[in-house]
């Protein structure tokens, strides 16, 4: 007999199988999921999920994806969250303090409670970055949220209706439009490709027969 | 955490580590990589393939769960859409809201069409937001286009479409120049250098990454951009068939609100289907790497439009895919572990290849491990072989896994797994559709001109086998080329009046052929919901 456990799917109660990921759970009870389903492998956020484990007062938020059921665990998936995104030209604005101020000015009501970070189902410093982008320091608030999944957790906690993802979100942006250095063997490439400088190289090379093609591809020279 | 069996099998793989580190196993010649491929790669399984029995690609075979796809008919015999009543009407609409559709949305956009994007999930619920390990240019001093040509068609069994492969590698610069300029962040030093290294069967270093969110920062970067257009998505909303006219060319599409079931209708001068992959129909019973949304959709209408596929019959099962702990079996172990020096070691702390073979060789190589030689680890699901990720933090130093490959730390972290300190244990994954729908070069279907395809839908970019980061690269290159195609070929369709059919005359063949799944197709979303009665 499988290791069972009792969870409660929206208040209501399923025996499911211990080794379980809460989404692997739903399905096994029976939902055929729509929302709350994306990936199933930690990189989407689609599965925002919160809940509470009896007797226990704390509220957890997670990746429904990426946890395993608790005996006792209440579960609430979030389906959607309105995240307030605001839209922009990235050609048009520049990496300066100005920017956030105008962009998303709530994140100087920011109350330095912490339940963002506390929120958040990849443990990043979340009020830390929002910390950065309130002073300008983008490449700062870019590296620290770089691996945020916009699942928006700490979203739903924060007192200041703060859209910490979209934040984290234009900083990256910026940096990696604005602040990283440029790539010039990149820029070079480009440009020899667009002066035809591979042209007849990559013609020639198309029109070789096959057992050439296994003969060049069988001893070419691997990069150490 | 591991069991106690495993952990015996640790010592013997920590007792070889020294002695490992230096060398660098044999690389199989040719003749050994054929022999092994025929023995051990799913794709030779003759048994898990049927014949395709109507349409363009009649007598040839395909995964016998995608046979049963092309097989069924349409929701929409039973169930009538009035089409005269048009919900949408745009220049271009794009089927799909991943990597491909996103970057031809924005691209369609920006030629000034009037565009906009369907996808039965959320845009960005796509297997873009899952790569994970990098996107390929040869951009650097000692590389060339024409190496990566070489390389793309060698580990791809010399089977690409010539005048694709060459769009691929020769506007792949400039894909990522551009990518750049929206603001993703690759991995560069601070000279501005990108930091690049090797994938399975590359002979240069060209893999461009973030980290191990490579996918997810593009996926991301793209949809951001998409928003900021305001570009219309509509999302949970599937196409469910594609809608003609009387001359024969492609009108748009039908559509089904997820939510609500109810359907409607979108009219478009040119349709770009950029569905995606079909992980999740667990071709041969392998878990899979792919989103829950990967059900061959686009395969399907194309197919029943008219338009061939190419290389139906060729999967890619990632090496290394989780084996245990269960909960995430299947998940994707990025190939930029072994790009960063981890090796596959068997039960016995034996290297048994080279970890950088191209993929379909390397997966065949863990399955005999795992089969007839009887070296694999046993798993509650299974078995697995070791990839010994301690050796990436004696090659890079210490903290090298967590500034590289983070999202692996994290996802083995949550099961107690410490993969800086112990080996993990992986068997290949169901991970890439190699084929598709055929199109030329300049992105449209053969058989219906103004109907394009972009990313995993497309047949034929890669062969019989793809290497690693040049899907990334084919999602941006395709996607934006199909983008600027279809908004170049709107100005001049001139559309008749709009039928769809094409499903009854599907129907009728299917009689014929004495055909009857009782099923309907696309799918839609797999059927993982479990129902005692």
């Amino acid at each position: 007999m499988e290791n069972m456990v009792n969870v409660y799917f929206f208040g209501k109660k399923y025996s499911v199988p211990a080794d379980l990921t809460i989404m692997a759970a739903m399905e096994y009870a029976g939902y055929t999921l729509k929302r709350g389903c994306g990936c199933r492998h930690g990189f989407c956020g689609a599965c925002a999920t919160i809940y509470r484990i009896k007797g226990d007062n704390e509220l957890k938020t997670c990746l429904a994806c990426q946890t395993q059921v608790q005996e006792g665990m209440y579960v609430a998936s979030i389906p959607f969250f309105p995240t307030d995104k605001r839209t922009y030209d990235i050609n048009e604005i520049r990496p300066n303090q100005q920017i956030m101020m105008e962009l998303y000015p709530e994140i100087y009501s920011c109350i330095g409670c912490n339940a963002c970070t506390n929120a958040c189902t990849q443990d990043l410093n979340v009020m830390q970055y929002i910390a950065y982008a309130q002073r300008g320091d983008f490449e700062k608030c870019a590296e620290e949220s770089f691996d945020c999944v916009s699942c928006g957790c700490c979203s739903t906690r924060c007192p200041a209706g703060i859209s910490h993802p979209m934040v984290g979100l234009l900083a990256r942006r910026l940096t990696g439009k604005y602040i990283a250095p440029e790539t010039e063997h990149l820029i070079n490439r480009v440009e020899e490709i667009n002066k035809g400088e591979y042209d007849s190289l990559i013609e020639q090379i198309m029109q070789k027969p096959i057992t050439e093609m296994q003969e060049l591809y069988n001893t070419r020279e691997i990069e150490k | 955490m591991f069991t106690p069996e495993m952990m015996e099998s640790v010592k013997k793989v920590e007792a070889t580590r020294d002695e490992r580190m230096g060398m660098e196993p044999r690389r199989m010649t040719a003749e050994e990589k054929d022999e092994l491929l025929k023995a051990y790669h799913p794709d030779y399984k003759e048994n898990a393939f049927e014949e395709i029995k109507i349409g363009a690609n009649k007598g040839e075979k395909a995964p016998a769960e995608l046979v049963s796809l092309l097989h069924s008919n349409s929701r929409l015999l039973k169930d009538k859409v009035d089409l005269s009543k048009v919900d949408y009407d745009v220049d271009v609409l794009v089927i799909g809201g991943g990597g491909a559709g996103s970057s031809a949305a924005i691209e369609a956009h920006e030629a000034g069409a009037d565009v906009m994007i369907v996808t039965k999930l959320r845009i960005g619920d796509a297997n873009t937001m899952m790569a994970e390990g990098g996107i390929q240019a040869a951009d650097k001093e000692n590389d060339s286009p024409v190496q990566h040509y070489l390389d793309a068609f060698g580990g791809g069994h010399f089977a690409a479409r010539p005048e694709l492969l060459r769009r691929l590698v020769m506007e792949a610069p400039d894909a990522i120049k551009w990518l750049n300029e929206l603001g993703v962040m690759f991995d560069k030093d601070s000279d501005g250098r990108m930091v690049t290294t090797h994938g399975g069967g590359t002979s240069r270093k060209r893999m461009h990454a973030c980290k191990d969110y490579s996918g997810a920062e593009i996926m991301r970067t793209l949809r951001d951009e998409v928003i900021n257009r305001q570009i219309p998505v509509v999302e949970f909303t599937s196409a469910v068939e594609l809608i003609k006219d009387d001359k024969g060319q492609v009108a748009g599409a039908v559509l089904l609100n997820m939510e609500t079931d109810d359907y409607m209708v979108a009219k478009a001068k040119t349709v770009i289907i950029a569905t995606g992959g079909a992980g999740r129909m667990h071709y041969q019973g392998f878990p899979t790497s792919n989103h829950y949304g990967a059900t061959a959709d686009g395969l399907v209408l194309g197919y029943r439009a008219g338009a061939p596929l190419l290389y139906q019959d060729t999967i890619q099962y990632h090496p290394t895919g989780v084996a245990y702990p269960s909960q995430i079996f299947g998940a994707l172990v990025t190939e930029k572990v072994r790009s960063l020096g981890a090796m596959l070691v068997n039960k016995e702390g034996e290297a048994f290849m080279h970890p950088l073979e191209t993929r379909d060789v390397s997966a065949a190589s863990i399955i005999r491990e795992c089969s007839d030689r009887k070296k694999g680890v046993d798993t509650p699901l299974g078995s697995g072989v070791w990839l010994d990720t301690p050796m990436i933090e004696r090659i890079g130093g210490e903290g090298t896994i967590e500034k590289r490959i983070p999202a692996m730390l994290r996802m083995y972290m949550n099961y107690g797994i410490d993969m800086r300190k112990l080996p993990i244990l992986i068997y290949p994954t169901l991970h890439y559709q190699n084929g598709g729908l055929e199109i030329g070069g300049e992105g449209f279907t053969k058989a219906i001109d103004n109907l394009l395809v972009a990313g995993e839908a497309v047949g034929g970019i890669h062969g019989r086998n793809r290497l690693m980061g040049n899907s990334l690269l084919d999602i941006i290159v395709f996607g934006r080329n199909a983008g600027k195609a279809a908004a170049e070929k709107a100005k001049n369709v001139e559309l008749g009046n709009m039928t769809i059919g094409h499903i009854e005359k599907y129907a009728e063949e299917l009689k014929e052929a004495g055909i009857e799944t009782g099923e309907v197709s696309p799918l839609l979303l797999p059927k993982y919901a479990r129902h005692e009665r």
